[in-house]
């Protein structure tokens, strides 16, 4: 009794002093502020965040929540601020993945070879515009386009081409494809079936996140309810065919690109997250069903500590809801994996070599945010797609960086930073508000159908343009620091030859395959859309056949529609 | 139509098509740039994406525009950019400038302009570069 009382008395005694130390620090930080406030500030500074928020000139206890233990948690613990392993890179090292693509099938199989006996972990396809459209090589939409940004797919026997030689159970392999992403994916365990893989075995990701689509990257085929609702197919098919594949890449990357804020790009791609379980959830599957195969992708931007605030943010945002409002239960549901990219936006064409050590940073600020994997953007991808000397450079950037710099030893080494943790405070902050903002516009797919993110997105966007051209902002080597004579760089060039090749190749394939079979398995595929059943099992057919790409786009078109932009600017 | 140095032509300000052609979806500058315009004082229509040429010179001809920006990040502009240029002569429009942006290497800048396309800008450059170089085009082409 008598000791218990001590205790108490203690306590009080202690929380009385720790009062009195708070109320003493408040009064320091109250006057240190206003005397930094008086000093004079560097007439080339500028004080905001690349998103245009205010920055303070330092941070203390003071700005931690009051919760700051239960708001990050241990890595590998809810809700997840500090990563999503406990050990985070200890184990295993982030995935180093290049997106490449260019020309043929061939062209691109051959890059990938290049980039894989470099020690590159895993695949990633970009496609050309037709393909991301849905369009064959030889359709008269496609001329002029083919290979030039990525790599042409029409079917099934491209698809083999891409991949030969590489056992498709032994890497994993990322596809950036939207619009006609289920018939990407379909041509893919088609072709894995067709190397005598067991599919259960298939790793990698599909990107097929349409919402962003229509918000920011634009390459979209059907209006967004029937687009929502094969984006669900897929869910559903791959939860019991392919359970080690990532049916989604929910993408903040391209609504950045787009001119977005760092939390705009936050609280955008969060609520398109939400949208697809709920869609999910609407078809009447469980969400731990789905869930812990849902993934994402960040853009990294210049602005070190708001890109580490902003994952860091996300993952605990991702974390509370999937709990809390969508209840789930298994935590995989609750983890946040994502893949980063550095943004693309920020690279100059002006004094290309500067961009190696952008791209060194924006890594960094990825590797400090947990990223599961990583492309780093080669020096000289405003001008041309990347060479091999150039990917080269941006894969040993990734290198180095796990290898020499020790970064990757500690989980979270930033955690804890009085700026990082309000900084990441802030970030949920202005999510959640934004979150408020959608849900007042009706909601995510309303809000696309009246054009208010595109216009939030572009608000943005011309504010920065503003900044910089006004001088605001500076740019190395584009609106300060500039060489008036500047050496040429050696670019990539993707002739015509691409071109000429595949409408050879499909002339082939349209002249041996069975027509009468790509008859029968087409007008399945426009039944099973029309009956509105499941189409994955349907299309799966139709690549297996042989089908192009364009020809099971238009049996969906028919039956869907197509999607029309809200046109301004 | 009028023809180009007629009286009536002078008062209006400059019109402008900005459009964006083939199959990328990159707007982010073509968006930038009729924005920049606009405020520059032109009139300024923006034809929204994924247009083929024939799309994209008929506006030019309906609006009736004095210069055609087309934003190309696709690659392929040594197809877009002749295509667009023979339509509107075509249609009867030799006098419309065609000029634009992108990622463009510079010698297929060079080749563009001599199959008489204006001037062609890379990424990175001022809005204001853009706008000197149409308001002098305009001097001396619609008003003379």
């Amino acid at each position: 009794m008598t000791a218990r009382r001590t205790d108490r008395n203690a306590d009080s005694a202690k929380l009385t002093e720790q009062e009195r130390e708070l109320a003493q620090l408040r009064a320091e930080v109250t006057a240190w502020r206003a005397k930094a406030a008086a000093l004079p500030l560097r007439p080339d500074a500028n004080i905001t965040s690349v998103s245009g928020g205010g920055v303070e000139p330092a941070y203390t206890p003071l700005d931690l929540s009051p919760d700051v233990i239960g708001a990050t948690g241990l890595p590998g613990q809810f809700p997840y601020t500090r990563g999503i392993h406990p050990t985070m890179y200890r184990g295993r090292l982030w995935t180093m993945r290049q997106f490449a693509g260019f020309g043929t099938a061939d062209d691109t199989n051959q890059r990938y070879k290049f980039l894989l006996e470099r020690g590159q972990t895993g695949l990633s396809v970009a496609f050309d515009f037709p393909t991301l459209m849905g369009y064959d090589s030889d359709h008269p939409r496609s001329e002029g386009e083919v290979g030039k940004c990525g790599v042409a797919i029409s079917s099934l026997a491209d698809m083999e081409t891409l991949f030969d030689g590489i056992p498709l159970d032994k890497v994993s392999t990322s596809m950036t494809i939207n619009g006609p992403a289920a018939m990407l994916f379909c041509f893919y365990v088609a072709a894995a079936e067709r190397q005598g893989v067991d599919i259960a075995e298939l790793q990698g990701t599909i990107q097929n996140d349409i919402l962003k689509e229509y918000m920011a990257q634009h390459a979209w085929i059907f209006p967004a309810e029937p687009a929502l609702k094969v984006i669900v197919d897929l869910f559903e098919w791959a939860a019991e065919h392919t359970p080690k594949w990532n049916t989604i890449s929910i993408s903040g990357y391209h609504i950045r690109e787009a001119g977005a804020t760092a939390a705009q790009e936050l609280a955008f791609t969060l609520a398109n997250g939400f949208c697809y379980v709920e869609h999910g959830v609407a078809r009447g599957l469980p969400v731990d069903s789905f869930g812990p195969r849902l993934s994402f992708f960040w853009d990294i931007h210049n602005d070190f500590f708001e890109e580490i605030a902003k994952l860091r943010a996300a993952r605990r945002i991702w974390a509370r809801h999937l709990r809390e409002r969508y209840g789930a239960r298994d935590p995989r549901s609750w983890k946040m994996r994502f893949h980063c990219q550095t943004a693309g936006v920020t690279l100059t064409a002006q004094q290309p070599h500067n961009n190696v050590v952008r791209v060194a940073y924006q890594a960094l600020a990825a590797v400090l945010g947990g990223t599961q994997s990583l492309h780093t953007n080669a020096l000289d991808e405003t001008l041309a797609l990347p060479t091999e000397e150039s990917v080269r450079i941006a894969l040993r950037t990734q290198q180095i960086l796990a290898y020499e710099t020790g970064v990757p030893n500690v989980a979270d080494p930033l955690g804890g930073s009085y700026y990082l943790e309000a900084l990441t405070d802030g970030m949920e902050r202005e999510a959640e508000g934004l979150f408020a903002e959608i849900e007042a516009q009706g909601g995510v797919v309303q809000a696309i159908e009246s054009g208010w993110f595109q216009r939030q997105i572009a608000h943005s966007s011309m504010r920065f343009q503003a900044e910089m051209e006004q001088g605001r902002r500076t740019i190395v080597g584009v609106n300060d620091f500039v060489e008036e004579a500047e050496g040429p760089v050696n670019i990539l060039k993707v002739g015509d030859a691409a071109e000429r090749t595949q409408r050879q190749r499909m002339a082939n394939l349209r002249a041996r395959r069975d027509d009468a079979l790509v008859t029968e398995r087409l007008e399945a595929l426009g039944r099973a859309a029309a009956n509105n059943v499941n189409i994955i099992p349907a299309m799966l057919d139709c690549a297996r056949a042989y089908c192009t790409l364009f020809e099971i786009r238009h049996v969906l078109e028919e039956i869907y529609g197509s999607y029309r932009e809200p046109v301004f600017f | 139509m009028t023809p180009a140095g007629s009286p009536s032509r002078n008062p209006r300000p400059i019109r402008v098509l900005v459009a964006k052609p083939g199959l990328d979806g990159h707007d982010r500058g073509a968006k930038v740039v009729a924005a920049a315009l606009r405020d520059a004082g032109m009139e300024v229509v923006y034809t929204g994406l994924h247009q083929t040429p024939e799309m994209i010179a008929t506006a030019a001809v309906q609006e009736d525009v004095d210069v055609v920006g087309l934003s190309i990040l696709s690659g392929a502009h040594m197809t877009l950019f002749p295509r667009v240029r023979q339509l509107l002569e075509q249609m009867g429009r030799p006098d419309t400038l065609v000029t634009g942006g992108g990622i463009i290497p510079p010698e297929d800048m060079t080749a563009l302009q001599q199959q008489g396309v204006g001037k062609l800008f890379g990424p990175g450059t001022p809005t204001s570069d853009l706008i000197e170089y149409i308001e002098q085009w305009a001097a001396s082409h619609l008003e003379s």
